[in-house]
């Protein structure tokens, strides 16, 4: 894009009308502005895609043939390990990854702080997109996946706590859709609808908390169903829904850092100034939020071993891997976001990001699957099963950057708002 | 007014005390004392009486339907099955099956026959989101493969590892898992096939308080021939199937650590919490909200109200 952007100055689009004053369409606004083949110049000459092309060459086959031959063909078919990366990457990693939407959507509309304005907008895109492949996961690994809206519709069982799950993502889906369309109202045109959901945002915030606080509590409670089989450092029946909500703060903080570390440096045309001037300040900001969800997250952390008597299983071997998780995971990004907010080290605080939002995953694998059953043996989850994870996270990094090319996401609308 | 006198005091107060009383016990017995159907069967398998013939593993594959197995019945070679350094374990093809164990402590071999203990509180019906799971007054836990999804949150809340998967299905996959034969035989009072085709009484069949009560006059009769354990009675709040065992049940691959209660127990701490939530936080956050952005409203009040003052100062100053 860097090549037609220095040249026409109608493009990275921000404004329905074009230099000569005739409008854009949708079709043109879609294409970028391009023409086909100046699309297919830019898009084949970015290594990434080329990477992309050759993922989904084998990726896409292994997900028909896992709905034309079941899920026993990508998967080890373990009835010993009912979840594998599907969930436990798919759904339980990206989940807390993406409690963004709600932390900034709080801090901008609930608590009015205005100078985080700039990135609520990839805060909420982030939170939606990863809700929404959270919900492919689901779809590709539920056993019948036309029957996702059994649970709403046509069997009930309200006392169960996946029931609030699929209730609360649902619905909170469509908050964070809600959320979002303002931009996309702008792009197309239509204010009415822009003005609409201006007057409930308010009631969406608020909504998008209690559905975040329930259920990002509820896939840890999730756990509390197998007490026996996972490993007593990584579940507690009175800590683990708190120690799930609480590290997604931090870890939805740390996914919109480097989701905007991404697009600063790889998307740099598509960004306004006020979000690029802006970034290093907003970047600070959240470091210190997500420092201080994660002093909470460990203190609670030390409360549910000793609540739950659990000194010795410290000193075992399984203890060391617990240890190396909170210091690794936690305490290092900890002391590198506090460090970085102290000496203005944006750099640090956006590898720190990287680290923490990597430690969510581990820990939500650890209790998935590595200690899981952790007086059996280890389940190594399939080739086509990681395969297909990566695939469909493939396909979450394509829809995230087709959204970011063109709505005003990092970048303000000019036309009328 | 009518005065109150000491009599009268008196008769009020006991009133009112009966009928505290009387509420009291009609709440706490409409609540929380849920007696798991007292008149629920169960089965009591005595290790010491098995001989690992497998004729309970055939007559439940003819019984239910299911599918010939690669080594058939008569094969005693999957003893020495090992997959995972596991021992066999149900699956899609088997409801029922039994292992052999060599404990030390004993010259002989004891067989562990492994199928759905029929939980009084079973952990797969009350972790299932679709009510697929179903506790009969008659003991056995059923499913109906019609509203399953296939998320298969039972098999993780299953502390027995019972419930399987049909992974091999893409259009009709399934829960697997023994139904204690309910449709073809418990609903009749009939004992299950497994129980029925067992040459040694090594299962006995009755409501689960009678086989309780038999197991117990074991232990009680034949001294030192059995552990002073019923595995099932209590373990995860009880079960309809449970066990007699001559060596300490963690040595016949029994879990010995699944809580006494049940599973759902654990997962209370979480489930009170809801309604907090959704009651407190929408009138604490609004409040938030309206506290965060007061300072901007005080902040013009201030404002007004300086503007005022200097008006009144100019005033008096004009009037002096």
């Amino acid at each position: 894009m860097k090549l037609f952007s220095n040249e026409r100055p109608e493009i990275p689009i921000a404004h329905h009308t074009k230099e000569d004053g005739s409008a854009w369409t949708i079709k043109e606004k879609l294409w970028l502005g391009l023409s086909v083949t100046e699309y297919k110049k830019q898009f084949f000459r970015n290594p990434v895609n080329w990477f992309m092309i050759m993922l989904f060459a084998i990726g896409i086959p292994l997900i028909l043939g896992r709905y034309a031959f079941g899920l026993g063909w990508v998967t080890h078919a373990s009835n010993d390990y009912p979840w594998g990366l599907f969930l436990g990457f798919g759904l339980f990693g990206m989940v807390p990854l993406s409690a963004s939407g709600f932390m900034l959507g709080t801090t901008v509309e609930l608590f009015g702080r205005k100078d985080f304005h700039s990135i609520e907008r990839l805060a909420l895109l982030n939170g939606l997109l990863g809700y929404f492949f959270a919900v492919v996961f689901l779809e590709i690994d539920l056993g019948m996946p036309w029957r996702l809206p059994y649970p709403m519709f046509v069997s009930l069982g309200p006392a169960a706590v996946l029931f609030l799950v699929a209730w609360h993502v649902a619905t909170y889906l469509s908050v964070q859709i809600a959320e979002v369309l303002p931009a996309f109202f702008e792009w197309i045109g239509w204010l009415k609808g822009k003005r609409i959901i201006r007057r409930y945002v308010l009631g969406l915030t608020v909504a998008g908390i209690i559905l975040s606080t329930l259920h990002q509590g509820a896939l840890g409670a999730l756990f509390t169903y197998a007490p026996a089989k996972i490993h007593p450092l990584w579940i507690s029946s009175n800590f683990t829904w708190i120690h799930f909500f609480v590290s997604s703060i931090f870890g939805g903080l740390s996914m919109v850092i480097i989701a905007s570390t991404l697009i600063k440096n790889f998307m740099g045309w598509r960004c306004d100034d006020e979000f690029k001037d802006n970034l290093d300040y907003v970047t600070i900001g959240m470091a210190k939020g997500a420092s201080l969800a994660m002093i909470t997250y460990l203190v609670i952390k030390l409360v549910a071993v000793a609540h739950d008597q659990e000194w010795t299983y410290l000193l075992t071997g399984w203890g060391s891997y617990y240890m190396l998780e909170l210091g690794v995971a936690v305490v290092l990004p900890m002391f590198m976001f506090a460090f970085g907010v102290r000496n203005n080290w944006v750099t640090l605080i956006r590898v720190g990001a990287f680290i923490a939002a990597i430690g969510i995953i581990w820990n939500r694998l650890n209790t998935a699957l590595v200690c899981f059953n952790w007086q059996m043996y280890q389940e190594i989850p399939h080739w086509k099963e990681v395969w297909i994870t990566v695939t469909i996270y493939a396909l979450y990094f394509l829809t995230y950057r087709f959204i970011v090319y063109r709505l005003p996401i990092v970048y303000e609308w000019k036309g009328e708002k | 007014m009518k005065k109150l006198n000491r009599r009268s005091f008196i008769k009020g107060g006991l009133a009112t005390t009966a009928a505290v009383t009387v509420l009291k016990e009609k709440k706490s017995a409409a609540s929380g004392d849920f007696d798991n159907y007292p008149e629920g069967m169960g089965v009591i398998v005595d290790l010491t009486r098995c001989v690992g013939c497998r004729s309970c593993e055939a007559a439940c594959n003819k019984e239910q339907n299911l599918p010939e197995p690669e080594v058939p019945f008569d094969d005693f070679s999957v003893f020495d099955y090992m997959h995972h350094g596991e021992k066999r374990r149900t699956d899609e093809t088997a409801y029922t099956i039994v292992n052999r164990y060599n404990p030390p402590e004993i010259d002989h071999p004891l067989f562990r026959k492994v199928q759905c203990n029929h939980c009084n509180e079973p952990a797969c019906l009350t972790s299932c989101f679709v009510n697929a799971y179903t506790k009969t007054p008659e003991g056995a836990v059923i499913y109906n493969a019609k509203v399953c999804v296939g998320c298969r949150t039972c098999m993780v809340a299953c502390p027995f590892y019972i419930p399987a998967f049909k992974y091999s299905s893409a259009f009709k996959p399934q829960i697997m898992k023994c139904i204690f034969c309910y449709d073809t035989r418990l609903k009749n009072g009939e004992p299950p096939a497994c129980v029925e085709a067992c040459p040694q009484e090594a299962l006995t069949f009755g409501r689960r308080k009678d086989v309780l009560k038999i197991g117990k006059q074991r232990i009680r009769e034949t001294p030192g021939k059995y552990v002073d354990h019923i595995y099932g009675e209590h373990e995860v709040g009880g079960t309809a199937w449970m066990y007699l065992s001559s060596v300490p049940f963690d040595k016949v691959g029994f879990d010995t650590h699944v809580p006494k209660e049940p599973i759902i127990n654990s997962v209370k701490e979480f489930l009170a919490m809801v309604p907090m939530v959704l009651t407190i936080w929408p009138g604490l956050f609004v409040g938030f909200h309206l506290l965060a952005t007061r300072k901007d409203k005080v902040r013009e009040m201030e404002k007004e109200a300086e503007l005022k003052k200097t008006k009144e100062n100019d005033e008096k100053e004009e009037q002096a």
